[in-house]
């Protein structure tokens, strides 16, 4: 008889659905590489953690990690939708096409997607202006190094990138007129050994700040032991380096996830829309800074933040001329949308070429 | 063109770093085939070394510990191998592909919790007067004892294949494992070991990545290390100084391409990335086509499984 | 000691219940696996295994997508499955679906926007001979210099995925792509994309192609007389030789078949379920494909059933990834054990393994080291 019995839980746990869910609403989150990489992901999943916390059981977060670019992407999201997930936020560029089939298939599913260009009727497109921050951070940068050299790690010559080591290096120039950018491609987002090797050969190089555009935290325990700066990419990486970091960048997804799921639950959420956010919105943050940096800079730098927040300071602004001394912005000219959406140049003063 | 931005010493001391985790995996490898395995397992290896050499640091706050753990990892993943291929005779191609992704799931699922944490510094050894002497100081006397241990290795396995009795039994069972057979060896015993030697070393390599090279824990970390082991076997054709050699080379490419990059000269990441396996391809030819050199050709029952017993 | 001889019949009974033994053994060493990390095992399992066959809420998508995922692995491992019976080592199938791709993919993208029906075709061949170039490689340099085809086509894969960083980031970037590496989406460009054949399924022509690929080369492999060499080359290499069999003829043609086979392979996933080339393009179906030639038993069915058996634990260990957030490490683990216990049991197959108790010092020598 007990056999039975047993036999009768075992087989009930194995064919009674257990997919009855109690919350109101289920949101899903599909991820390029593990939340455990301190980057990137790690922030989506941070943003996916703060909605869970806002709506307590109401909302029902899932995700799914390493999900590549690919055919698997637009079937994992199927898989998602089937389960009865009402919203998905995609959060690679990657998945931009698959995001746009699946939610062809699925007209009542919210979808958003990060870094793309791409949107429906039920597809809204989220981005931050993390050139906001490279400006700030650049201002740092030009202020600390005393070679005059600053290391930027980049990964994959693409416009986001690029306008990254335009603003850094402008805001740099500006705060040191001597400064001197080198610049590495590795052509990868996420190779810790490599990263470490790239910033090893800058600092050997002469530099004695770093800067980065890749995700893992690899760079700032090199310059830890080096002995330089470095700045925390994505998230705070101070761990790594108690006497490297300087401030960090950090994506700060959290509030926009957590707006964007209480306007699906109100029923104000809109497809279509291309959110595009920076300091102000609170969608880029300036980490602590670090007590190495001088106070006066430290405000210097808050200012730089602040006027950007506030608009009243553009991170383009003219004067501006391209590499090759063409002009592009006018003196107190900014830079317009389109422009540094697809920026393909380095701006005056960085030398070597974008690789093609 | 300015070249003097580059220091040339640093530039060589730091690629033996970069090079001694590929190094001592590649070793491991080149002992295994010369007995006639191939286990593609070595990324697999690798990065399980990698997190059980951190755990272990972590925990004990000892990295030698942890480099001996590494390499136990290594060695228990290579026996998993070793049991799937020599006593359940499974083909050796498949297996280690399984072992591969087994334990880049495994180092995962070990790791979840290691992220974010920075291993206690291995420290660096000044070797006494030859250190202070100037650019070769820096490039050979101012490494860790792990550096020193795969060179030291290097010669080991040199002296195994060249001067001992054992060495020739391994290359007399990769030849032909049957006339070995014949001759009373045990094949499959004979394999074992060098199977978990591979895997010890592997697992050393992926624990210097982990605890000196970058020094952390993600998952992932080795990113094709093991596969790169792999290629340097062929391009050294399985002669442990060629390999020591070739391991500074592809070391070397990397670094000097960065270094290019650096100085600001366009140069193509892609072709130069290719150009270690274009070049192992070339040797790998060239050395087939001397046919009257056999020593370095491929060990001829490479990958065969056994049967007899 | 553990005694191990060739049977002389094969057991139909074991050449069944072998994977069945593995894939509950599995499911034990898989169960206590989620059970210590807090998962049900019973629930992991069953969305693994039962969910993407028979749920009502995701069979009737999953079926499809099972086949769609085996499709790529299937055409591959049939290719490969016969260069690997005449001890043909091509394991450089991942470098040789990338050149497929490459090729067709070149092909589509310079046509485009051009609206023709040859275009389509003109790819497949493409496709064809992308791979087919790939493997000619190794194959001429064992013929001319004797050099192990292992290692040169491993050695290619690392080649293939270059160009394929260089493609994507360069020559054949999406112009209107606002500078993301990637090509354009050939899915959406009529002429090229590989159609969907039963509305809403996603089942394209690939894998009708590979459906087609497994009855032919069944066919193929039992009555024609290239298969029997290849048979008797990989059992009997001497006997092969002595009776006239071409060993050079065989060796282009099982490498060109699995190029061949692995290119067209990713002209389908190309054109079809992944729509554009990107650096990430190639996901390992070729080093994947391998193993599946070695679960099927290098024989067309059982790889059709090893494609779907691997196919499955993909989908399956998504839906157990997102249902119950067990890690993609966890699923990846649990895959590594099916595979190991697969490859295992295999032996048990071929090879009668009996216990001998009695005296056995055939070994004197190896005691001496």
């Amino acid at each position: 008889m007990k056999i039975i019995k047993i036999c009768s839980i075992i087989l009930s746990t194995f064919f009674v659905s257990s997919f009855a869910i109690a919350s109101d609403m289920k949101v899903g989150f599909i991820y390029i590489g593990p939340p455990g990489d301190h980057g990137w992901n790690y922030q989506h999943d941070v943003g996916r953690k703060a909605v869970d916390d806002a709506f307590g059981g109401k909302v029902e977060t899932v995700f799914q990690e390493n999900v590549p670019e690919s055919a698997d992407a637009e079937r994992v999201m199927t898989q998602m939708a089937l389960s009865g997930t009402d919203m998905i936020f995609a959060t690679s560029f990657g998945y931009m096409d698959p995001v746009i089939n699946v939610a062809k298939k699925f007209p009542n599913v919210k979808f958003e997607h990060a870094t793309g260009y791409k949107t429906a009727d039920n597809v809204s497109t989220y981005s931050a202006r993390f050139y906001e921050g490279r400006s700030v951070i650049g201002h740092v940068a030009g202020k600390m190094t005393k070679s005059n050299t600053i290391g930027y790690v980049a990964s994959f010559p693409i416009p986001e990138v690029i306008r990254g080591i335009n603003s850094a290096y402008l805001a740099a120039k500006a705060a040191n007129p001597n400064v001197e950018f080198k610049v590495i491609w590795i052509f990868t987002w996420y190779d810790p050994a490599k990263e470490a090797d790239a910033a090893k050969t800058l600092i050997q190089q002469g530099a004695d700040v770093i800067m980065q555009h890749v995700d893992s935290s690899a760079i700032m325990t090199v310059a830890e032991e080096e002995g330089v700066y470095a700045f925390g990419q994505a998230s705070d990486m101070s761990e790594f380096g108690q006497n490297a970091h300087l401030t960090a960048i950090i994506n700060g997804w959290a509030p926009y996830y957590v707006k964007r799921v209480q306007q699906a639950m109100d029923g104000t959420w809109k497809g279509g829309e291309q959110t595009f956010d920076g300091i102000g919105a609170g969608m880029v943050i300036i980490g602590k800074m670090s007590d190495k940096i001088p106070a006066n800079v430290r405000k210097e730098a808050q200012a730089i933040a602040d006027g950007i927040a506030s608009g009243k300071i553009h991170p383009f602004t003219g004067p501006v001329n391209k590499q090759d001394g063409s002009p592009w912005l006018a003196d107190g000219e900014e830079a317009d949308i389109g422009t540094l959406l697809g920026m393909n140049f380095y701006v005056e003063g960085i030398e070597g070429d974008i690789p093609q | 063109m300015d070249f003097s931005d580059i220091n040339f010493s640093l530039l060589i001391a730091s690629l033996i770093v970069a090079a001694t985790p590929i190094l001592l995996a590649a070793l491991g490898e080149l002992v295994a085939e010369k007995s006639g395995v191939l286990n593609l397992g070595v990324e697999g290896m690798m990065i399980f070394g990698a997190i059980s050499g951190f755990i272990i640091t972590i925990e004990t706050k000892n990295p030698w510990l942890g480099f001996l753990c590494s390499s136990i990892g290594g060695m228990l993943l290579a026996s998993i191998f070793a049991v799937v291929t020599q006593i359940f005779r499974a083909n050796q191609v498949a297996s280690g592909l399984a072992l591969t992704l087994f334990g880049l799931g495994l180092s995962a699922l070990l790791g979840q919790s290691y992220t974010g944490i920075k291993p206690v510094a291995f420290p660096d050894m000044h070797i006494p007067i030859l250190a202070d002497i100037p650019v070769i100081g820096i490039i050979l006397f101012q490494h860790d004892f792990i550096v020193y241990f795969s060179i030291f290795v290097v010669f080991l396995i040199y002296y195994l294949f060249r001067n001992s009795h054992f060495g020739l039994i391994i290359k007399a069972v990769g030849e032909n494992h049957d006339s070995a057979h014949a001759l009373g060896y045990n094949v499959i015993l004979i394999r074992f070991f060098t199977i978990l030697l591979g895997g010890a070393l592997a697992g050393l390599g992926g624990g210097y990545l982990s605890l000196v090279r970058v020094p952390q824990w993600t998952e992932g970390m080795t990113a094709g290390a093991g596969w790169i082991a792999l290629a340097l076997v062929v391009f050294a054709s399985w002669q442990p100084f060629r390999l020591l050699i070739g391991a500074y080379i592809f070391g070397g490419i990397t670094l000097l391409q960065l270094n290019l990059q650096a100085l600001g000269l366009e140069i193509n990441v892609a072709l130069l990335s290719m150009s270690p396996y274009l070049v192992t391809i070339g040797v790998l030819v060239f050395m087939s086509a001397r046919r009257n050199k056999n020593s370095l050709e491929a060990p001829k029952s490479l990958g065969k499984t056994f049967f007899g017993l | 000691m553990l005694k191990i001889e060739p049977r002389k019949n094969r057991s139909n009974f074991l050449e069944v219940s072998a994977p069945v033994i593995a894939v509950i053994l599995t499911m034990i060493f898989g169960g206590f696996l989620f059970l210590s990390m807090g998962k049900n095992p019973f629930e992991a399992i069953k969305l693994i295994f039962w969910d993407p066959i028979m749920s009502p809420t995701f069979s009737e998508y999953s079926r499809p997508q099972l086949v769609i995922k085996a499709a790529p692995l299937i055409l591959i491992a049939l290719g490969l499955s016969f260069g690997f019976r005449a001890n043909i080592w091509n394991i450089g199938a991942e470098g040789q679906y990338i050149m497929g791709a490459l090729f067709s993919g070149s092909i589509g993208l310079a046509l485009y926007p051009l609206d023709a029906w040859f275009i389509f075709p003109l790819m497949i061949l493409g496709g064809i001979i992308g791979g087919i170039f790939w493997a000619m490689i190794p194959a001429i340099l064992k013929i001319k210099f004797n050099t192990n085809e292992i290692l040169v086509s491993l050695m290619l894969v690392y080649v293939a995925e270059q160009i394929l960083a260089l493609a994507s980031v360069g020559f054949l970037r999406n112009p209107e792509g606002l500078g993301f590496p990637g090509s354009r989406d050939l899915s959406k460009y009529p002429s090229a994309s590989n159609p969907e054949l039963i509305a809403n399924s996603g089942i394209h022509v690939g894998v009708i192609c590979s459906f087609i690929a497994v009855v032919f080369l069944t066919y193929f492999l039992t009555y024609h007389r290239l298969g029997f060499q290849i048979k008797l080359i990989g059992q009997a290499p001497k006997a092969a030789k002595f009776s006239g069999v071409n060993v050079n003829y065989i060796i282009i043609f099982c490498l060109g078949l699995s190029g061949g086979l692995a290119g067209i392979a990713g002209m389908f996933e190309l054109t079809g379920p992944a729509g554009l080339i990107n650096i990430d393009f190639n996901v390992g179906y070729g080093f994947t494909a391998i193993i599946v030639a070695f679960l099927g038993r290098l024989h067309p069915i059982g790889i059709l059933f090893a494609g779907l058996l691997m196919s499955l634990t993909y989908v399956g260990g998504e839906l157990a990834q997102f249902m119950l957030s067990i890690p993609a490490a966890a699923i990846q683990v649990f895959q590594g054990m099916l595979l190991f216990f697969l490859l295992s049991t295999d032996l048990l197959v071929s090879y009668k393994v009996s216990f001998n108790l009695g005296t056995n010092n055939s070994n004197p020598k190896s005691k001496s080291e």
